[in-house]
């Protein structure tokens, strides 16, 4: 049996939607290089709408696979349905995850929440603080 | 092109390894310590096979107990040792940082039980001195145990030195040599070696055997009860196949060995003189101590497990000590104690070599391994970072 899906391994190998926006409306960045993962996540929004979003991952295929998968699960769709975004789903989408790179998952759906708690800081718009897990939350650096 | 170039983790079996299994399956099938005509000649085979390991490693018969491998010879040598130590009070073990787990565990689990054990540093040329050694030594010092040569990084260390060093100083030396046996000339008297631990399937034999050298006069302690094999050290009936698989194994790497090193280091110095061409790279370990087949690469900006997946997709099958191979969190604990920290740690390739590789599969790699480095950070936030100053480069 292989390590991975064939989805993540597909995302691995032809990751969606790499690269960088200049001039983005959202900017999100989870992990550390000492925990050897690293996720950037850009956002363009025009009318609380996604219309591009870009990522940059330092990290294992599942994270590559993850962040791949989670922004083509974003793209188009409106800022409530990327909040509501979980790190199951991305998992889900991807055909499962072996356990221990769960949390390759867990960082797609935080880089995607921290990029837009960076729009919602940058427009004053308001938010409910505890929809924001940070970095803390998740063991897997501990 | 399928290149494999993971020969430290393990190698394919030679053709004269197999073949002198075979007899054992079909012919040589009765258990050594019957008494009938069909058991005393799969004895004679097995007595056979040990006098030809001892003719192998410069040692008496007596003095070879098989085992199921690497392991079990590591953990039964430090354990002898330890139980012997603590009979005359003396309760301190020196090591090496970058050990095997074989060996590290094991010495935790006596340091649990008192143990004082002093691991020594091997930040300096990425190896050890035998003065480290000497330094060491203390009165109540009941076994130095190190590797003959480490497994990630390639780093010979100076055995013949460290044994001259503990036999003056009247304590037993013990070397985890599984990575050195059958590709780097081995006599163990000559070398002043009290107990060597090897393992069959890392120099063309089977999986699941190996054996202990240990020298007459130190006493083992059994890890296995039972049966009076092995000189009642080991119990349990003998792996003839794999012992046989073995001895036929080592004779054929002892036979060729000079040949397979000429041929083997060649090939690693033109991978480490090609990688070294990336930037931002580093290569661990010894270079000039090192073992033929060994190639440690640090490369900053990625991580291992993709590294090794896309090299995969090329057909190369490699290793790293990235946390995520292994589903450790750490990285490997040898790349931290020669001092790479963790940022970089992450991003180790090895690729460890056989007289089996080709100069076209070495080209492949050259050509594959910059590729799928410069695809890598072409996608990591943390080459950016580097690039445009964010970061500063630690390679």
């Amino acid at each position: 049996m292989a390590l991975y899906s064939e989805k993540v391994m597909d995302h691995f190998m032809h990751p969606r939607n790499v690269g960088v926006i200049e001039n983005a409306d959202g900017v999100g960045e989870v992990g550390n290089a000492k925990c050897g993962d690293i996720m950037k996540i850009y956002l363009k929004i025009e009318n609380d709408i996604i219309v591009d979003v870009k990522f940059e991952t330092f990290g294992c295929g599942s994270a590559i696979a993850s962040s791949s998968m989670a922004t083509e699960m974003i793209m188009g769709k409106s800022i409530h349905e990327a909040m509501a975004l979980t790190n199951k789903a991305v998992a889900e989408a991807l055909d499962g995850l072996p356990a221990h790179k769960l949390h390759c998952s867990v960082l797609a759906e935080e880089a995607i929440k921290n990029a837009l708690k960076d729009y919602f800081d940058r427009n004053n718009i308001p938010y409910d603080e505890k929809q924001f897990p940070d970095c803390a939350h998740c063991a897997h650096c501990e | 092109m399928q290149v494999y170039a993971d020969n430290a983790a393990t190698t394919r079996m030679s053709a004269a390894a197999i073949g002198a299994m075979m007899p054992c399956f079909e012919e040589f099938y009765g258990n050594p310590s019957s008494l009938h005509s069909i058991g005393q000649q799969a004895k004679e085979v097995l007595e056979d096979a040990r006098s030809r390991m001892a003719a192998l490693l410069g040692c008496e018969p007596r003095e070879i107990y098989f085992t199921s491998g690497g392991s079990e010879a590591d953990n039964q040598a430090i354990i002898s040792a330890a139980r012997l130590g603590a009979r005359k009070g003396k309760k301190h073990i020196i090591s090496t940082a970058f050990e095997h787990h074989a060996v590290l565990h094991t010495l935790n689990r006596l340091e649990k039980e008192g143990f004082e054990i002093t691991l020594l540093d091997v930040k300096e040329g990425h190896n050890i001195t035998a003065a480290q050694v000497k330094d060491a030594i203390r009165e109540d010092t009941c076994l130095v145990t190190t590797m003959y040569a480490n497994n990630e990084i390639g780093s010979i260390l100076p055995i013949p030195e460290i044994g001259a060093i503990c036999k003056e100083a009247g304590v037993p030396f013990h070397t985890d040599a599984v990575q050195a046996v059958g590709h780097i000339a081995i006599n163990v008297k000559e070398q002043n070696i009290d107990m060597l631990s090897l393992s069959a399937h890392k120099f063309h034999g089977p999986k699941g055997v190996g054996a202990l050298y240990c020298r007459r006069g130190l006493m083992l302690t059994n890890l296995i009860d039972g049966g009076a094999q092995e000189r009642g050290k080991r119990a349990g009936t003998e792996n003839l196949p794999g012992i046989c698989g073995m001895v036929a194994a080592l004779e054929e790497a002892v036979a060729h060995l000079e040949e397979n090193a000429a041929k083997v280091t060649a090939m690693r110095d033109r991978l480490i003189t090609g990688l070294s061409q990336i930037p931002h790279c580093a290569l661990n370990g010894d270079a000039v101590n090192r073992l033929p087949g060994n190639v440690s690469f640090c490369f900053e900006g990625i991580e291992g497990e993709s590294l090794l997946l896309l090299l995969d997709m090329y057909g190369i099958s490699a290793s790293s000590g990235s946390a995520c191979t292994s589903g450790d969190l750490d990285p490997s604990h040898v790349l931290l104690a020669i001092g790479r920290v963790h940022d970089v740690a992450h991003g180790s390739l090895r690729l460890s070599l056989s007289h089996y590789n080709t100069d076209a599969e070495i080209d492949h790699i050259l050509a594959s391994v910059p590729a799928v480095v410069e695809q890598l950070r072409g996608m990591s936030p943390v080459w950016r970072d580097l690039q445009i100053g964010k970061r500063t480069y630690i390679l």
